[in-house]
C-alpha cells in the first residue's frame, strides 16, 4: 500500500506536465485548436448529411430491373432524360415551383403588415399575445392542422354550412389546388412572420423620423425606407416558405384533387408505389438544385444576416 | 376442378413462362423445405394489409402457440415488394401480398418454398386457390392462399335510386366532380376491363396483358375520366370520408369501405357491374430469410382453418379460400356467406379478373406486353 501511495504523485505530476505541454502547444497553434474542436461535429455532418446526399446523387444514375424492381448498378442518365424529356414531368416541376412562389408571395403580403404591427405598433403585452398566437399552431401536429382544413373545406363542411346560412350558395374547394394553396399559406405563415418581424424591429426609429422630417408621408416612408430594410427578412422567410412548399407531399395527398401531383408526390409514389428508387433520387435532386440557386440569390440579397 | 382448369386457361402460363428475365424457375426454388413443424421461436414478424391482423384471431393464435406477432402494415402492393427485398432482410417472416405483387417477390428471389403438406386445411380450399399461378410455380408452393375479393362499384343510394349496371357511370360526364377511384396504377386494368366489353375492336382478352395499343386506349380513357374525378383516393379511409361528406357519390372501392359506411348507417350501395370487376387474391407468402419458420408454418396452418377464414372474411368483407368457412360465416353474421360469395358459384368467380403483375412477356410466352413500370409512369404522367 505504502509503495503504491508513494508511486502515485510522480505519475500524476508527469501527467499534469504533459497536459500543460499539450495546452501550451495548442495555445501556440490556434489552427490545431480549431481542428480538434471542429472535427467531431464536422465528421458527423459529413457522414450523416453529406454522405446521404452523395448516395442519393449516385443512386440517381442507376436504374431498376423493370420486373423485379431490384436496383441494377448500371451507370446511365436514363432517369434524367425521362424527367426532362417528358412534358408531364416538366409540367409537374413548373407547377410545383409556381405553387411555392405563389405561397411565398401570399405569405409575404400577409406577414408584412402583421409583423409591422407587432414590431412597431403593438404594446408589449399585445406583442406577447401575438407571439403566442403565431407560435401555438407550430406546436400542433401537422396532420391535425391539415385535417382541420379538410373539415372546413369539405362539401358538407363548416365553410359551406356558413355560406349556406348566409344564402351565398356553396363553394367547391376541397380537393382543388386552391385548397392546397390555402393550407400551405396557413401552415408556413409563422416561418415568414418571424424573420420579417426581426428585420422590422431592427430598423432604428431615427431613420423613420429622418424620413418624415424630410417630408415623406407614411406610404413613401414604408416604400422607400421600411421595405428595403425589411427585404432581407422577407427573403429569409421566403427561404422557408419556398423550400417547405417545394418538398411537401402530404398536403397535396390529403387535400389536393386531380391536378395535385407535385414533385414530392412523384418522389413519394416512386419510392412507395413503384419502388423505383433511382428515379425518385433523380427527382429529389431537382428541388435540391432549385434551392441551391435560390439560396445563392438570397445570399446576394443579404438574407443570411437577417436569420 | 373445373375452376382450376379455367384459371389455368385464363392466366396459368404467366408463372411458367417467367418474366423473360428469370427463365422457368425462381432463384429460390431449390431451397430445402421444412418437413416437420418444430418448436415455435416465440416471435413472428408479419407484413400485412391493415385489418388482416385483427386481435380477434391474432390473440388466440398467440395463446395457443406462444408465437408473439409483430405487425408491419403496408399501404400498397409495391410497399410489400419493397419490404420483402433481400428475402425480408432476415427481419420479416411473411407477407400477405396480392397477386400483383407475388410474381415480383417470387422472381426477385425473396420468397421461400413451402411444404404444403404441413397445412392440413389446404385440402379444403376451392380448387382455384390450391396452386394458383401467382404463388405456385412448377408445382413449388411459396405460401398459402388466404382470401380474395372484388373491387366493386360503390354509389350513394340517394344519388342513384336505381342500381347502376355498368362501370360507364364512372366515365360519364354527367357525374363530373363526383367520381372517386383508387390512386393506383393497377386502375389501368379497370379501364381495360371496361374497354374489353365496350370496344371489342381492341381485342382485349386479359386486362393485365395489354399490347401498347390496348394499353394506350386504356390510359386515354382514364385521361378523359380525369376531369370527372373528385379525388384519386390513396387510403380506404379517404374514400369513406369522401362518401360521408358528400364529396363523392360514385366510385371504385373495396367491400371494406362499403361495410364501414354501412356500419355508420350511410346509404351506400355496391355492385359488380355487367362488365365484371377486377379483384385481388392474397397469399401469406414465406420470406426467403424468415427468421422464425416454425411460427410461420403454425400461422399458415392457423389462418387456413375454416374458423379463422370465416372471421377474417366477415370482418374484412372478402371471400374465404376455404370452402368449409361458409356455415361458420353465417353463424357469425347471418347471410354473410352469400353476401361475400363464400359459396362461390363458378359464374361469380369468372366475373372477377384477379390482380396480377403486368409483365413484358405475354401469356402466350411472346414479348410485346406493357410491363408494370410503364403502368406507373403512365399513371403519373398521363392520367393524374
Amino acid at each position: 500500500m505504502a509503495v503504491e501511495a508513494a508511486a502515485t504523485p510522480p505519475d500524476e505530476a508527469g501527467r499534469g506536465e504533459m497536459w500543460s505541454r499539450v495546452s501550451a502547444a495548442l495555445w501556440r497553434r490556434p489552427w490545431a485548436r480549431a481542428t480538434i474542436l471542429l472535427t467531431p461535429p464536422l465528421a458527423w455532418f459529413v457522414l450523416v448529411y453529406l454522405a446521404a446526399l452523395v448516395l442519393l446523387l449516385i443512386t440517381a444514375f442507376w436504374r431498376i430491373n423493370q420486373f423485379t424492381t431490384n436496383i441494377e448498378r448500371v451507370w446511365n442518365l436514363g432517369n434524367f432524360t425521362t424527367i426532362f424529356g417528358s412534358s408531364a414531368y416538366r409540367g409537374i416541376i413548373l407547377h410545383t415551383v409556381e405553387m411555392a412562389a405563389a405561397v411565398t408571395l401570399a405569405d409575404a403580403i400577409v406577414a408584412f403588415p402583421f409583423a409591422y404591427y407587432m414590431a412597431r405598433v403593438a404594446s408589449h403585452r399585445t406583442r406577447t399575445i401575438l407571439f403566442v398566437a403565431i407560435l401555438l399552431p407550430l406546436w400542433a401536429s401537422y396532420l391535425a392542422k391539415v385535417y382541420a382544413w379538410l373539415l372546413i373545406f369539405t362539401h358538407d363542411g363548416i365553410l359551406n354550412w356558413t355560406l349556406g346560412k348566409a344564402g351565398a350558395g356553396s363553394l367547391n374547394l376541397i380537393y382543388t389546388n386552391w385548397a392546397v394553396f390555402t393550407v400551405f399559406c396557413y401552415i408556413w405563415l409563422p416561418f415568414m412572420i418571424i424573420p420579417v418581424y426581426a428585420a422590422l424591429e431592427r430598423i432604428p426609429a431615427s431613420q423613420i423620423e429622418a424620413s418624415q422630417d424630410l417630408g415623406a408621408r407614411t406610404w413613401r416612408t414604408t416604400r422607400l425606407v421600411m421595405l428595403p430594410l425589411a427585404l432581407p427578412g422577407i427573403v429569409a422567410g421566403s427561404i422557408f416558405t419556398f423550400s417547405l412548399t417545394l418538398g411537401d407531399y402530404i398536403t397535396p395527398l390529403l387535400i389536393g384533387g386531380t391536378s395535385s401531383n407535385f414533385m414530392g408526390n412523384i418522389i413519394y409514389s416512386n419510392i412507395g408505389t413503384a419502388n423505383n428508387i433511382p428515379f425518385a433520387a433523380a427527382m429529389a435532386l431537382i428541388p435540391i438544385a432549385i434551392m441551391a440557386v435560390y439560396l445563392l440569390g438570397a445570399r446576394a440579397l443579404g438574407a443570411f444576416e437577417a436569420i | 376442378m373445373a375452376a382450376a382448369s379455367l384459371i389455368a386457361a385464363g392466366c396459368g402460363s404467366s408463372g411458367g413462362s417467367g418474366g423473360g428475365t428469370s427463365g422457368t424457375g425462381t432463384p429460390t426454388a431449390g431451397l430445402p423445405v421444412l418437413h416437420k413443424i418444430g418448436k415455435g421461436e416465440g416471435q413472428l414478424n408479419l407484413i400485412a394489409w391493415e385489418g388482416y391482423l385483427n386481435p380477434l384471431w391474432v390473440k388466440p393464435f398467440e395463446q395457443q402457440t406462444g408465437c408473439q406477432i409483430n405487425a408491419k402494415y403496408a399501404g400498397s402492393s409495391d410497399e410489400m415488394v419493397a419490404l420483402m427485398k433481400n428475402g425480408g432482410g432476415g427481419v420479416y417472416d411473411m407477407v400477405s401480398s396480392s397477386g400483383d405483387a407475388d410474381l415480383r417477390i417470387l422472381y426477385g428471389g425473396d420468397a421461400h418454398p413451402v411444404n404444403i403438406n404441413l397445412i392440413p386445411s389446404w385440402k379444403d380450399f376451392f380448387p382455384a386457390f390450391k396452386s394458383p399461378p401467382f404463388n405456385t410455380i412448377n408445382g413449388v408452393h411459396y405460401g398459402v392462399s388466404l382470401q380474395w375479393g372484388p373491387n366493386v362499384l360503390m354509389y350513394n343510394k340517394k344519388s342513384f335510386p336505381t342500381t347502376p349496371t355498368s362501370w360507364s357511370v364512372i366515365y360519364n360526364p354527367k357525374y363530373k366532380g363526383q367520381v372517386t377511384v383508387p390512386d393506383n396504377p393497377i386502375q389501368i386494368a379497370d379501364a381495360a376491363l371496361y374497354l374489353k366489353t365496350h370496344n371489342p375492336s381492341l381485342k382485349i382478352t386479359d386486362p393485365y396483358e395489354l399490347t401498347p395499343k390496348q394499353f394506350q386506349a386504356s390510359v386515354s380513357l382514364l385521361a378523359k375520366q380525369r376531369p370527372l374525378i373528385k379525388k384519386y383516393w390513396a387510403l380506404a379511409s379517404q374514400e369513406i370520408s369522401e362518401f360521408k361528406n358528400g364529396d363523392a357519390t360514385v366510385g371504385a372501392g373495396w367491400p371494406y369501405q362499403v361495410s364501414a359506411l354501412r356500419g355508420i348507417k350511410f346509404p351506400v350501395g355496391s355492385v359488380i357491374p355487367s362488365e365484371g370487376a377486377t379483384g385481388w387474391a392474397d397469399t401469406w407468402m414465406l420470406a426467403a430469410k424468415a427468421p422464425h419458420p416454425n411460427c410461420a408454418y403454425m400461422w399458415m396452418r392457423y389462418v387456413s382453418t375454416p374458423k379463422v377464414q370465416a372471421e377474417q372474411a366477415v370482418n374484412y368483407g372478402e371471400t374465404p379460400d376455404n370452402k368449409l368457412a361458409c356455415p361458420i360465416m353465417n353463424q357469425l353474421q347471418k347471410g354473410s356467406c352469400e353476401q361475400y360469395h363464400a359459396n362461390a358459384p363458378l359464374s361469380y368467380f369468372d366475373t372477377i379478373a384477379l390482380w396480377k403483375t403486368p409483365l413484358a412477356t405475354c401469356d402466350n410466352g411472346k414479348p410485346g406486353c406493357v410491363p408494370y413500370a410503364q403502368w406507373v409512369a403512365a399513371w403519373n404522367t398521363q392520367v393524374k
